[in-house]
């Protein structure tokens, strides 16, 4: 089984950095190389859910319960998240912030032994489906809003800096990247709201002692919450929001790949 | 048969010549039908651009003093004051030409997708007037495809040609769409009215003119179904509109950064895109520094079209190896049909040497089952199949090396094949 995920792990990685190479080629020369990028995200996915299937198959309860094992749902989760609009024309360019991003942490995901045989978690199998799922998922979202806001502010700079080549490359509207990246948290942040409730619930029966990890997490509610208070009710767009975004998903990062590997999953 | 182009375009003729040249729809009709009684396939695509008659004829020399005479009494020029303005090209040179023309190529833009529909309407009157033969409609049948082609496969015509497609789509990077979206005016000249055009063309909602002249601003809002407003009421249209089209005659700023940011504090961060035509500059450059403001004055905008016409040419290269290939097909395709009626002859003596024989072997097959005559059909007619398909296959490939001729000539001697019909009367293709 070991042999088998690690067999799906390099089409999926393969598919992902051909991908990421494919849009930034595309950059240069808009339209040559965006379907190979595209069948890239299409093939590698597959690939990476047909090795989840098999980790998930061979497990002996919920396998993606250690950091690495959840760094590569994590990465499933974000291209997954990207598949479901980021190929269509005007979001391709997403994928210059997204595939890079999913290739980087899949590696490292492989480094730290989350593709292989799944580990026995010492946590029940259905609280860490729902607390590891839904935060993961939370994640997931974040992360795409955050290249949204990422695009948003480039495409924003171009515009304002009235650069000849502004309509070389095919891009979203201000509008749509900002809208669509307020939804994308709209959606993320109340499965952030369920995850770290249940986490609370565990802790509260179980017993277990507050820590950064934790403290991290609800500030990065906090800071979407906000986000969308300040999008929604006091009427912030644009830069604004975007920056609010990225400052969300710095959050994200922190606790990711600084504080998860040291404290749960 | 040989596929001979006579015409003349914006690089060869002046516009005054290209008017005299231009075909009136009865008058393309009947010239079609005078060139098909003639013998030839005939077809004219004619444009504000262009003026190109496409014949295919047994005699390229015959088929262009046909073409001149045409055109000779269209414009009612003589010969010699046509002749510097017109080109001849034939057969493959002829096919590529097409080809270019309908991938835009020979465009003044690059790739500009009205000559496609030009193409495919020449080709319609042509058929209307039953003047298209076999050749001529391989010809256009694959100078549409080529066109599409090109279009699909490279971004030749993605990017904005003219200043108020440039600035339409700018907007358009800007807002999701424009459909719905309020359009500010402010002045009531020729520029605004060809941009707001533009706009309008793309959906956009309401339209405000508001100019010095009351009288000009209520003509232009009526044209456009909007309504006109005075120049002191700008700064209250503004917390609403999308899009501002300035291109007053002003000598100062009409709009100033201060206006503007006051307005953009009631707007709740909906951004706005300028658009200043004018010289001199409407708007204070200072507003492109507001957030939720972006402001392309006629210059940023001219940079952005050069650019965009610059990609075009850039993807033209693209565009030129399509049509290369395309016209290398058709012209292996129209080789092709010299050797046809060669192999079809040597068919049909084969078979008539088999059924003879069959004949012949009457007597002797009297005696066969039906299932056992069928054997002895297909076994006969297998073989001559067999012995001719080498052959077959041979000739094809010498008449794409354009030694089609040399083979049925040595074909129709050494099987006593006299000689065919005009090839391109009976397509076999």
């Amino acid at each position: 089984v070991g042999e088998l995920a690690f067999a799906l792990f390099w089409p999926a990685l393969a598919g992902y950095a051909e991908a990421a190479v494919a849009y930034v080629g595309d950059t240069m020369r808009p339209g040559r190389l965006v379907r190979s990028a595209i069948w890239g995200v299409r093939v590698g996915w597959l690939a990476q859910t047909a090795l989840l299937v098999v980790q998930a198959a061979d497990a002996d309860g919920f396998p993606w319960g250690s950091w690495a094992g959840s760094l590569n749902l994590f990465v499933w989760m974000c291209v997954g998240a990207y598949l479901i609009w980021g190929c269509r024309a005007p979001f391709r360019l997403l994928g210059l912030a997204v595939m890079p991003l999913a290739s980087l942490l899949l590696v490292l995901a492989w480094a730290a032994g989350g593709v292989g045989e799944a580990r026995r978690s010492e946590f029940g199998d259905v609280f860490l489906a729902l607390h590891v799922g839904l935060v993961l998922a939370a994640f997931a979202g974040f992360t795409v809003a955050a290249g949204l806001a990422a695009l948003y502010l480039w495409q924003e700079r171009r515009l304002k800096r009235r650069t000849p080549r502004v309509l070389r490359l095919r891009a979203p509207s201000l509008e749509s990247l900002d809208s669509l990246a307020g939804r994308t948290i709209a959606f993320a942040l109340p499965a952030l709201i369920l995850g770290i409730g249940i986490g609370f619930v565990r802790l509260e029966s179980d017993g277990g002692g507050f820590d950064a990890t934790m403290a991290v997490t609800l500030l990065t509610l906090v800071v979407y919450a906000a986000f969308l208070v300040l999008r929604y009710e006091v009427g912030w767009r644009g830069r604004r929001t975007a920056y609010l975004a990225l400052a969300g998903f710095a959050l994200v990062v922190l606790v990711r790949l600084a504080l998860t590997p040291f404290g749960h999953f | 048969m040989h596929l001979v182009l006579v015409g003349t375009s914006y690089q060869r003729a002046p516009v005054e010549l290209r008017e005299l040249l231009a075909y009136e729809p009865e008058l393309r009709r009947a010239s079609l039908e005078r060139l098909r009684a003639a013998g030839a396939e005939a077809a004219i695509l004619s444009t504000c651009n262009r003026t190109e008659v496409y014949l295919a004829a047994p005699d390229p020399d015959d088929a262009e003093e046909r073409v001149y005479a045409e055109l000779g009494a269209l414009s009612g020029l003589a010969e010699s004051e046509l002749a510097p303005a017109l080109y001849t090209v034939a057969d493959q040179a002829a096919a590529l030409h097409l080809f270019r023309v309908a991938a835009g190529l020979d465009s003044m833009v690059p790739g500009e997708a009205q000559i496609l529909g030009q193409v495919r309407e020449a080709y319609g009157a042509t058929r209307e007037a039953k003047a298209v033969g076999p050749i001529l409609h391989r010809l256009f049948r694959q100078a549409l495809r080529v066109g599409k082609r090109v279009r699909t496969e490279t971004a030749i015509g993605e990017n904005p040609a003219s200043v108020s497609s440039a600035a339409a789509e700018l907007a358009e990077r800007v807002f999701d769409e424009l459909a719905g979206r309020r359009i500010l005016l402010l002045g009531a000249g020729k520029t605004a009215d060809l941009t707001a055009a533009n706009l309008i063309s793309r959906g956009v909602g309401e339209i405000v003119v508001a100019n010095r002249s009351r009288e000009r601003a209520e003509a232009l809002a009526r044209r456009f179904g909007g309504r006109a407003v005075g120049l002191d009421l700008v700064e209250a249209e503004l917390v609403e509109a999308d899009v501002v089209v300035a291109s007053t005659s002003s000598q100062g700023y009409v709009l100033s950064a201060q206006q503007v940011e006051r307005a953009m504090r009631r707007r709740r961060g909906r951004p706005v895109f300028f658009i200043d035509i004018a010289v001199p500059r409407d708007v204070d450059p200072a507003v492109n520094e507001i957030e939720g403001c972006y402001l392309y004055d006629i210059d940023d905008l001219e940079r952005v079209v050069a650019e965009s016409v610059a990609g075009r040419r850039e993807e033209a290269v693209r565009a030129e190896a399509i049509a290369s290939v395309e016209a290398d097909d058709f012209r292996a395709w129209q080789l092709s049909l010299e050797v046809v009626p060669a192999i079809a002859s040597l068919r049909e003596r084969a078979e008539a040497i088999r059924r003879a024989e069959l004949e012949r072997a009457e007597n002797r097959l009297g005696s066969l089952s039906p299932s056992q005559r069928r054997a002895v059909e297909s076994l006969t007619a297998q073989i001559v199949n067999k012995l001719l398909h080498q052959p077959t296959v041979r000739m094809k490939e010498a008449a794409a090396a354009a030694e089609g001729v040399l083979y049925a000539d040595a074909l129709r001697h050494l099987f006593d094949l006299g000689d065919d019909a005009d090839p391109a009367g009976k397509p076999r293709q």
